[in-house]
C-alpha cells in the first residue's frame, strides 16, 4: 500500500518529462514516455490490487480502506487538510477503468494521432488528464478530490480545444470548461456548506458523522446532496448542464474516448456513490438523482436519433447511459451503477475507438450519411463496433446486458415509472445503435460505397481487439466496490417484467432494420416536412443550446459590449467634466477689462453695504 | 463747531465726489483720466474722514486723511510710473487694449 | 535591524544606479542588482528567524520577530518603529522576489534613461519594504508617499501611449484617499491622547485606544478608503486599469504584484486592530463591495480588447476576494488572503510580463489584432497557459489556495456573500480563456504581425521562478502559512471587539 501514491505520480510524470521536453523530443521517444507512464501506472495498479486483496484475505473488514498519508496540505484554524490517498474497492474498480482502458486509448492514440504535428503536447495533455483523473479517484478528502475534479477539466478544455486553429473547437471548448466550472461551483458550495455543518472535509469522517448529526429527511441532507448533485450533473454532461458534450466531440476520437466516455464524466456517478450515506439521508435528493437520469436517459436517446455526425451519435448514448447509472444511484442500485461504469467505460471505449478507425479510413469524414457498406473494407472495425454495439444494446450476453439489466429491475423496485422510462431508454438506444451500425457498414450510400485507405501503425488493431474481448467478457467480472456499498436489496420482478427487459432492444433491433435498411414504415423515420420542426428539435438536443444562450450567454453578452468601458469611470469623468466647466464658467468674469473689474467690485460692495444695512 | 446738519452736508458731499469719481474710472479710457478719478475718489474719502474726525471731535480722522493722502501720492507716483511705461510699450493709454492679463 | 538595512540597501542602490545611469546602462542595471541583492542577503537571517521560530507547526513561536524602536520626532511621539511578524516577511518577501523579476523584465524593455528608472523602482521597493515592516503610523504614512511618487514617475516617464491621463489619474486617487488616512490618523492619535495622555503614533501603542464610537466608524472608513484604492475595490478602482494599461512592464508587475498588496496588507493590519467595533459594523457593506468587485470586474475584464487592461480588471476582480477574506476575520479566512495575496502577486506578475513580451514582439496589446501565436511563439504560449490557468484558480495552483480557503471561511460567518462570490469561479474562466482563444490560438488574422522570436533564457528563468513559486504554493501552502501563523492569529485576537477576545 506505500506505493500507492506512485500511481498518480507515473502518468504525472510521464506529464512532467514531456512539458520539461518543450517540443525537442522524438516522435517515438514522445510515444514510450506517453504511453509507458500509462502502462506503468496499469502495472502499479494490479500490484496494488495484488496487496489490497491480500490484506483483504487477512482479515480485513469488507468495505475498510487504506489511508496513505503524504502530507499536510492546507491547514489554517480548524481546517485540516491532509495531501492524502484513500484506497478502497470503489476506487480499486475505478483505479482498473482509468489506468486499464486508459492505457489502451494511450496505445491506439499513439497510432491514431502519428501524423499530427502536436504529438508531443497531445501526450503531455494525456497524461495530465490520467494523473488528475488517478487524483480524483484516490483522493482521501473532497478538497483533493476537486482538485482531481478541475484538473480533469482542465485536461479536458485542453484536449477538446486540442486543434485550436478552428475557432469552432476553441468555443467547444471553452464551453465544455464554463459550463461543468458551473457544476464544479455548486460542488464547491457545498464543500463549504458540509464543513460549516460537520467541520470536516475528510471524506471518511463525513461519511461517518453525517448520519449522526443530520437527521433523516432533513432539509440539510437535502441541500448538500443537491450540491453535490450540481458537481455530478455538470461533470457526468446530466441535464441540465449536459449541453457541452456533444459539442466536446470536437477534441480528436482517442480523446472522446477516454475523457468523454470511459472516464471524466463517469466522475459523477463516482462521486455520488462515494457520498452516497450522504445522499440515503434525504429520500427527496435520491428521487432527484432518479429523475435526472431518467429524464437525460430519454432526451439523450431521442437525440442520438436525429444525429448524422458519427461521435455525436455516440456522444448523446454516452449521455444517456451515465443517466442509467445515475438512476440506477437514485434507486439504491449502487454496485450495479458502478458496474454499469465500468462495462460501459469498456463498450464505450471500444465503440469510439471504433469510430476513430472508420474516421481515419474515411478521410476524417464523420457524417454517417456519406458511409455505408464498410463491412467488407473495414473487417476488424465492423466486427469490433458490431460488439460494442451488442453490448450497448444490452443483448445478453455482453457485459452491458449484465449491468443494465439490474439497474432495470431495481428501478422496478423502487418505483414502476421509472422502469417504463429506463425499459423505453433501452428501446430507443436499440433502435438508434442499429441505425448506426446500418447506415456505417450496411446498405450503400448514394455515392456509391466509399473508398477507404488502411491506416498505418500497429497500434490500431490490438487495442480495439482487447477491448473488444473484454466487453463480452467483463460481465463476469467480480466487482470490488461491492465491498463498499451497500448490498442492494434482491429483486423480484413479476416475470413478464424481465422478459420485457430483454425483449424490447430485441423488437428495437427489429424495428431499426426494417427502417433503416428495408425501408419500410417510412413514416416512423419522420422524413417528411411536416416533421421538420420536429427533428430539428430533437437533433439540437431539445433545445437547451438555445435556451442558454437566449437566456445565459446572449445577455451576458450584451451586458459585456454595453458597459465595456466601465460605467463606474463616468464618476471620475464627470468630476473632470464638472471642474472643467466651472473653470469656463468662473474664468469668463476674469476678461482683463480694468472697468469691468471696477464696475464689479462696485457694484459688489453696494450689495454687500446694502444688506448690511437693510437687514 | 459744525453742526449735524452740516455734517451730513459734507458726507453728501464726499458722497457725491465719490460717485463722480467712480463715474469717472467706470467711464473713461485713458489712463490718465482713469488716475485722476481714482485721485478724486480718494479724496471723497478723505473729506469723509476730516468731517467725521471734526464732528466728534477725534485726532484719528485727520490722521487718517494723512494716510489718505500719501496713498494718493504713492498711487499717483507709481500708477504714473506705469502709465508711462504702459504708454511706450503699446503706444497707448487706452484701458480696454490693455486686456492682456485676463483668465 | 534587518529592515532598515533592507530599505537603506534599496536606496543606496537606487542612488548608485542614478549617478551611474548617464556613463552606462549596464552598470546601472547592476548597481540596481547589487542593492536588491543586498537586501536579500540581509533578508535571510529574517526568514531564518521566521522558520526557526515556526518550525515546530504549533503555532506558538514569537509573533514579532525583529522590532526596532528609534526616536524620531519625540515631540509628537513618532519614533522610527519597524516592527516584523510572519506576515511582513512572507509580504517583504514576495516584494523583494518581484524585485527581482521587475529588474529582469526591465533589463531588455527599459532603454531610456536607465539609472534613472532603477532609481525609482528601487525606491518603489523600499517605500513598499517600509509600508510592510513600519509600525508607526506617521513613518507608516511616509513610506505610503515614498512608494507613490516613483512609481508616478515610472507611468510618467515611461509609459505608453496615454501615460500622462493614466499618472495622473494614479496619482489622484491615491493621494487624495492616503490623505484620508492621514487625517483619520491624526485624529486617532488625538484621541488615544485625550484617553491616555500620552501623544504616540505607534500601532500597539494605538490598539488600546476605544474606537468603538461613532468618530470611530468614521476614522475607520478614512483608513478604509485609503486601503480599498490601493487594492483597489469597486468602486473606487478606475485608476487601475488606465494606470496597468500604460505602465512599462517593470511597472505593472509592480503595481500588481506589490503595490496592490499594500493595500490588503493596510485592511489586514490596521481596519480590524484599531477598529474592532466600527469594522465589525461596516463588515456587510464591505463584504458587498468585495463581492461587487469580484463579479463586476470578471464582467469588465471578459468584454475588454487590451491585454494588459483585462488583466488588470482580472486583478480587481481577485483582490475582491481579498476584502471578503479579510472581513470575514478568521483564521481560515485570514490566512487564505495571504496565500491569496501572494499567489496573486506571483500569478498576476506572470501575466503582465508575458504580455509585456508580447506586445515587445508584435508591438500590439490588442486582441483582436493578434491571433494564432501559439504555432510561432510554443513556449510562451503554453506559459500564458499557465498563468491563465492559475488565474481561473485551478486546483494545485496558489490562487486556488487562497481563493478556497477565503470562500471557505467567509462561508462559516457570511454563507450568502460566499456564495454569490463562487459564482467568481464560472466568470473567471470566462475572461481568462478568451485571451488563449484570441491571442494563441486560431489562426493569425489578416493585420496580425508576424514575430517568430520565442523566449530567450533569461525570459524563461524570470517566468520559471514564477511558476515554481505557483506550483509550490499550490501543494505546500503550509510552507507559508506555517510562517505567518503566529502573527495572523495574534491580529485576529487584536482584530475582535472587546468582550469577544480570547
Amino acid at each position: 500500500m506505500n506505493l500507492l501514491w506512485l500511481i498518480p505520480t507515473l502518468p504525472f510524470l510521464g506529464f512532467t518529462i514531456l512539458v520539461l521536453s518543450s517540443g525537442r523530443m522524438s516522435r517515438e521517444r514522445a510515444r514510450i514516455v506517453g504511453v509507458g507512464s500509462v502502462a506503468l501506472a496499469f502495472l502499479a495498479t494490479i500490484y496494488i490490487a495484488t496487496q489490497y486483496y491480500a490484506a483483504a484475505a487477512h482479515g480485513l473488514d469488507h468495505g475498510a480502506g487504506f489511508t496513505v498519508s503524504l502530507w499536510p496540505w492546507i491547514t489554517a484554524g480548524s481546517l485540516n487538510l491532509n495531501f492524502s490517498l484513500y484506497l478502497d474497492g470503489l476506487s480499486l474498480s475505478m483505479l482498473f477503468v482509468i489506468t486499464g482502458v486508459g492505457a489502451l486509448i494511450h496505445l491506439y492514440a499513439s497510432g491514431y494521432m502519428w501524423d499530427d504535428p502536436d504529438y508531443t503536447r497531445f501526450f503531455t495533455y494525456m497524461n495530465l488528464f490520467v494523473a488528475a483523473m488517478l487524483m480524483l479517484v484516490l483522493a482521501d478528502n473532497l478538497v483533493l478530490m476537486f482538485l482531481g475534479w478541475e484538473g480533469v477539466g482542465l485536461c479536458s478544455f485542453l484536449l477538446i480545444g486540442f486543434w485550436y486553429k478552428d475557432p469552432k473547437n476553441g468555443y467547444a471548448a471553452r464551453k465544455a470548461f464554463v459550463v461543468t466550472r458551473a457544476g464544479d461551483t455548486a460542488f464547491a458550495i457545498g464543500l463549504f456548506l458540509l464543513f460549516r455543518e460537520l467541520g470536516s472535509l475528510e471524506i471518511q469522517e463525513i461519511l461517518h458523522l453525517a448520519p449522526e448529526n443530520f437527521e433523516m429527511g432533513g432539509n440539510m441532507p437535502t441541500l448538500i446532496s443537491a450540491l453535490l448533485l450540481g458537481g455530478a450533473v455538470g461533470k457526468s454532461a446530466q441535464i441540465p448542464l449536459q449541453t457541452w458534450l456533444p459539442d466536446a466531440m470536437a477534441g480528436p476520437t482517442p480523446v472522446s474516448a477516454l475523457i468523454h466516455a470511459a472516464t471524466m464524466v463517469t466522475a459523477g456517478v463516482y462521486l455520488i456513490a462515494r457520498c452516497h450515506p450522504v445522499f440515503l439521508l434525504s429520500p427527496i435528493a435520491m428521487t432527484m438523482v432518479a429523475s435526472i437520469g431518467l429524464i437525460t436517459l430519454l432526451v439523450a436517446g431521442f437525440t442520438a436519433l436525429n444525429q448524422w455526425d458519427i461521435k455525436r451519435v455516440l456522444a448523446y448514448s454516452t449521455m444517456s447511459q451515465i443517466g442509467y447509472m445515475f438512476l440506477a444511484l437514485g434507486v439504491e442500485a449502487w454496485d450495479s451503477s458502478i458496474f454499469h461504469l465500468m462495462t460501459h467505460a469498456i463498450f464505450k471505449a471500444l465503440l469510439f475507438l471504433t469510430a476513430g478507425s472508420i474516421i481515419l479510413a474515411m478521410h476524417h469524414e464523420q457524417d454517417i450519411r456519406k458511409m455505408g457498406g464498410l463491412r467488407k473494407q473495414l473487417p476488424v472495425p465492423f466486427w469490433c463496433f458490431l460488439i460494442g454495439s451488442a453490448c450497448l444494446i444490452a443483448l445478453p450476453p455482453t457485459s452491458g446486458f449484465w449491468s443494465k439489466e439490474p439497474i432495470l429491475l431495481a428501478a422496478w423496485e423502487a418505483d414502476p415509472i421509472f422502469w417504463y422510462g429506463a425499459v423505453f431508454g433501452a428501446f430507443l438506444t436499440a433502435v438508434y445503435t442499429t441505425r448506426l451500425m446500418l447506415l456505417v457498414f450496411f446498405g450503400t450510400p448514394e455515392g456509391g460505397i466509399p473508398k477507404t485507405h488502411e491506416p498505418k501503425g500497429w497500434q490500431l488493431h490490438p487495442p480495439l481487439i482487447i477491448l473488444a474481448g473484454l466487453s463480452l467478457v467483463a460481465g463476469l467480472f467480480n466487482l470490488p466496490a461491492a465491498d463498499v456499498l451497500p448490498h442492494a436489496h434482491e429483486h423480484h420482478p413479476p416475470l413478464w417484467v424481465e422478459i420485457t427487459g430483454i425483449l424490447l432492444p430485441v423488437v428495437g433491433i427489429f424495428i431499426g432494420w426494417q427502417v433503416f435498411l428495408k425501408g419500410r414504415w417510412q413514416a416512423l423515420r419522420m422524413e417528411s416536412p411536416a416533421f421538420d420542426g420536429l427533428r430539428k428539435f430533437l437533433a439540437s438536443g431539445w433545445g437547451f443550446d438555445w435556451l442558454y444562450d437566449i437566456l445565459l450567454v446572449k445577455p451576458f453578452m450584451a451586458l459585456a459590449k454595453a458597459n465595456r468601458n466601465d460605467i463606474v469611470d463616468l464618476v471620475p469623468k464627470a468630476v473632470v467634466v464638472a471642474s472643467s466647466q466651472c473653470y469656463y464658467f468662473f474664468s469668463r468674469g476674469q476678461n482683463g477689462q480694468l472697468r469691468f473689474y471696477v464696475a464689479t467690485m462696485a457694484a459688489a460692495a453696494i450689495m454687500i453695504i446694502s444688506l448690511a444695512l437693510f437687514t | 463747531m459744525i453742526d449735524a446738519v452740516i455734517i451730513d452736508h459734507a458726507f453728501i458731499l464726499a458722497g457725491i465726489l465719490f460717485c463722480l469719481g467712480l463715474a469717472g474710472v467706470l467711464v473713461r479710457r485713458n489712463l490718465v483720466f482713469v488716475l485722476i478719478s481714482l485721485e478724486v475718489m480718494l479724496n471723497a474719502a478723505g473729506l469723509a474722514f476730516i468731517a467725521a474726525g471734526s464732528a466728534w471731535g477725534q485726532p484719528e480722522g485727520q490722521i487718517m486723511f494723512l494716510a489718505v493722502v500719501t496713498l494718493g501720492a504713492a498711487e499717483v507716483a507709481v500708477g504714473l510710473g506705469l502709465t508711462l511705461l504702459l504708454f511706450r510699450r503699446f503706444n497707448s493709454v487706452d484701458i480696454d487694449q490693455l486686456n492682456q492679463l485676463k483668465g | 535591524m534587518q529592515v532598515i538595512g533592507i530599505i537603506v540597501s534599496l536606496m543606496a542602490g537606487g542612488l548608485l544606479a542614478m549617478a551611474l545611469g548617464p556613463k552606462s546602462a549596464q552598470a546601472s542595471r547592476l548597481a540596481a542588482l547589487a542593492g536588491l541583492a543586498v537586501a536579500t542577503i540581509l533578508f535571510f537571517p529574517l526568514l531564518m528567524l521566521a522558520i526557526s521560530e515556526t518550525g515546530s507547526g504549533t503555532g506558538a513561536g514569537a509573533v514579532w520577530l525583529s522590532q526596532i524602536s528609534i526616536e524620531w520626532i519625540p515631540r509628537f511621539g513618532i519614533r522610527l518603529l519597524f516592527a516584523v511578524d510572519g506576515i511582513a516577511v512572507i509580504l517583504i518577501g514576495l516584494t523583494l522576489l518581484l524585485g527581482y523579476i521587475s529588474l529582469l523584465s526591465a533589463w531588455s524593455e527599459i532603454t531610456k534613461r536607465c539609472g534613472f528608472f532603477y532609481f525609482c523602482l528601487l525606491f518603489t521597493l523600499a517605500g513598499v519594504v517600509g509600508v510592510f515592516s513600519a509600525l508607526d503610523l506617521f513613518l507608516f504614512f511616509v513610506f505610503w508617499e515614498v512608494m507613490l511618487i516613483p512609481m508616478f514617475l515610472i507611468i510618467t516617464v515611461w509609459g505608453h501611449e496615454n501615460r500622462y491621463y493614466a499618472a495622473l489619474k494614479f496619482f489622484i486617487y491615491t493621494q487624495a484617499s492616503s490623505l484620508l488616512m492621514l487625517l483619520s490618523m491624526l485624529v486617532l492619535v488625538h484621541m488615544h491622547w485625550q484617553q491616555s495622555g500620552t501623544i504616540s503614533f505607534s500601532w500597539f501603542d494605538l490598539l488600546e485606544t476605544d474606537t468603538s464610537g461613532r468618530l470611530g466608524f468614521w476614522l475607520m472608513l478614512g483608513f478604509f478608503v485609503a486601503f480599498v484604492v490601493k487594492l483597489p475595490g469597486i468602486p473606487v478602482h478606475n485608476w487601475l486599469p488606465d494606470a496597468h494599461t500604460q505602465a512599462p512592464t517593470p511597472g505593472s508587475i509592480l503595481l500588481a504584484g506589490i503595490l496592490l498588496k499594500t493595500g490588503a496588507y493596510g485592511l489586514l493590519r490596521f481596519i480590524f486592530p484599531l477598529f474592532p467595533e466600527a469594522a465589525l459594523e461596516f463588515t456587510p457593506i464591505a463584504m458587498t463591495l468585495g463581492v461587487i468587485s469580484v463579479l463586476y470586474a470578471a464582467k469588465l475584464a471578459f468584454a475588454q480588447n487590451d491585454i494588459k487592461r483585462l488583466i488588470a480588471y482580472a486583478s480587481i476582480s481577485h483582490m475582491g476576494f481579498v476584502t471578503l477574506g479579510i472581513f470575514a476575520w478568521n483564521a481560515i479566512s485570514l490566512q487564505g488572503t495571504l496565500v491569496q495575496i501572494v499567489a496573486h502577486g506571483l500569478s498576476s506578475a506572470g501575466l503582465f510580463a508575458i504580455a509585456g513580451l508580447i506586445q515587445q514582439r508584435t508591438h500590439t496589446r490588442a486582441l483582436d489584432e493578434l491571433g494564432g501565436l501559439w504555432p510561432q511563439v510554443p513556449r510562451l504560449s503554453a506559459l500564458m497557459m499557465f498563468f491563465a490557468i492559475a488565474a481561473l484558480g485551478l486546483p494545485g495552483l496558489g490562487n486556488f489556495v487562497g481563493e478556497f480557503m477565503i470562500l471557505l471561511g467567509t462561508f462559516q460567518t457570511s454563507p450568502i456573500a460566499a456564495v454569490v462570490a463562487a459564482l467568481g469561479m464560472v466568470l473567471a474562466p470566462v475572461y481568462a480563456l478568451i485571451i488563449m482563444q484570441k491571442a494563441f490560438f486560431g489562426t493569425p488574422s489578416a493585420d496580425a504581425k508576424s514575430t517568430s522570436v520565442d523566449l530567450v533564457p533569461h525570459e524563461i528563468f524570470m517566468l520559471a521562478i514564477l511558476v515554481v513559486g505557483l506550483i509550490i504554493l499550490g501543494f505546500w501552502p503550509g510552507l507559508l502559512t506555517n510562517l505567518s501563523e503566529p502573527g495572523m492569529l495574534d491580529l485576529m485576537r487584536n482584530g475582535l471587539p472587546a468582550g469577544q477576545g480570547g
